[in-house]
């Protein structure tokens, strides 16, 4: 593997694991309301929820850059207080990626919140438990396969994002460029062999998340 | 210690229960019992702060528990009601005893004592249980260990819904002695839903019967039992009506 597509790799890995790092919390925060709450609004964020997933990426990443360019006011915002462009940086890699993976996060983590009896939490409340250590003690271990399932697909998802990323961070080599990105870049050019070295290396990649996640699995099953 | 339930009004889907009504629950063992569908689960349900009555108050020693019209809901964690639900739901990922000492760790204000839970552990026969897994318990072992997690909790009053109910005949009589001893060696009041009229014999000082979500009779068990010790039955319900 040459240096460029070390780099290329690393690139995608750290931003992929660094988006789901960063929808996790408040990713599993709703899985949860969605899961055991009524409350209003709720059918309004189901919706928004799965926008990225039924809407074309290119369209989520003419948004994205709509709302973080340095004219606007988010990006205008984290301009002024920490000196910092996201468009057309890896921050905008890392944030396309978080909001496509978001969703999927979601729904696989409320299906496994649906999935554990209320009733395990309700009878920890009448033995004294506080809601928050009840999340932490019962209901994400007992959740914990679903979850697992949910952040391995939000983390495929990140790792294969292309339209949004393209729209919003640009294809700058070094800088940008992602796994997906390199490969339409290589076959845009011609360069066949480098495309399918990066196919091969994706693969691979696939693989070894998979096949970790089963590993993680089939550990914690037999605990 | 007193529970009033005062023109109590707990609406779930299409079902209501009403309840007015003042018991008496200290040094005994009140059983509720009532067709399927009589509302017996909702009433404990409702005690323990899992459901919110829609009008009336509930009332246990000083303590106002609900009181919609004040806008007070007393949440579960402060009533200190224990409850052991049908389905015991012990929590599957701790073993016996994270189950046992979950009240210990969570509420360690008003959870028993290590010499109680030492005294609650020997009275169930859990010594030997400590380290298992939930998975691998017979059937009257998981309804020790609930009973126990329960106790440990230190609760002012203790539901148990039809605790019995998925255990063969002999295994019922096991732990019949061990109610019995809880009721006698740590006193504590109870409130106990069951079918069984052979249940109600060994354990009730008191007999409540709903139906359709009302009180249609209360009474002492020689009132609501058929004396026939061979054959125990309930007694059927009174013409007429009875108390609401």
């Amino acid at each position: 593997m040459s240096g460029d597509e070390w780099s290329v790799l690393a690139l995608s890995l750290r931003t992929a694991a660094l988006a789901v790092a960063i929808i996790l919390p408040p990713g599993l925060l709703l899985a949860w309301l969605l899961a055991r709450r009524n409350f209003p609004g709720q059918s309004l964020l189901e919706t928004l929820l799965a926008l990225p997933l039924v809407m074309p990426p290119v369209a989520t990443g003419l948004i994205l850059l709509r709302l973080l360019g340095r004219r606007s006011a988010i990006g205008g915002w984290v301009q002024d207080v920490f000196g910092a462009d996201i468009v057309f940086t890896w921050r905008a890699v890392v944030v396309a990626m978080a909001v496509m993976s978001l969703p999927l996060l979601v729904r696989g983590a409320r299906h496994a919140f649906e999935a554990v009896d209320p009733r395990f939490e309700q009878v920890a409340r009448t033995l004294g438990a506080s809601w928050p250590r009840i999340f932490a003690e019962l209901t994400l271990p007992l959740a914990r396969r679903g979850i697992v399932g949910g952040l391995l697909l939000a983390f495929a998802r990140a790792l294969g994002e292309f339209g949004a990323t393209i729209m919003v961070a640009g294809n700058i080599p070094g800088r940008t460029t992602t796994l997906s990105l390199a490969i339409y870049g290589h076959v845009q050019l011609g360069e066949d062999d480098a495309a399918f070295r990066l196919l091969a290396i994706s693969v691979t990649v696939a693989f070894a998340v998979v096949w970790a996640s089963e590993w993680f699995l089939r550990r914690s099953s037999v605990r | 210690m007193k529970l009033t339930l005062d023109g109590l009004w707990v609406l779930v889907g299409g079902f209501s229960l009403a309840l007015d009504v003042e018991l008496e629950l200290t040094d005994h063992v009140t059983v509720v019992c009532g067709p399927s569908g009589a509302g017996k689960t909702t009433f404990l349900e409702t005690l323990a702060g899992l459901r919110r009555p829609s009008a009336g108050r509930v009332q246990l020693g000083d303590e106002v528990l609900d009181d919609p019209a004040a806008r007070l809901h007393l949440a579960p964690p402060r009533r200190r009601i224990g409850y052991v639900p049908q389905d015991l739901a012990l929590f599957p990922n701790l073993t016996v005893r994270g189950n046992l000492l979950f009240s210990r760790r969570h509420d360690p204000v008003h959870a028993s004592g290590p010499a109680q839970i030492d005294a609650i552990i020997a009275v169930l026969q859990l010594g030997t249980l400590l380290e298992r897994p939930i998975a691998g318990l017979s059937g009257g072992e998981r309804q020790r260990v609930a009973l126990g997690r329960a106790l440990i909790s230190t609760p002012l009053l203790l539901l148990l819904d039809e605790p019995l109910a998925a255990l063969d005949t002999e295994l019922r009589e096991t732990l019949l002695e061990y109610l019995l001893r809880v009721r006698d060696e740590l006193r504590v009041p109870m409130l106990y839903v069951t079918h069984d009229a052979r249940d109600a014999a060994v354990l009730a000082g008191r007999i409540l019967r709903f139906a359709a979500g009302r009180l249609v009779a209360q009474g002492g068990p020689e009132e609501m039992l058929e004396p026939d010790p061979r054959a125990v039955r309930w007694r059927p319900a009174p013409k007429g009506g009875g108390i609401s």
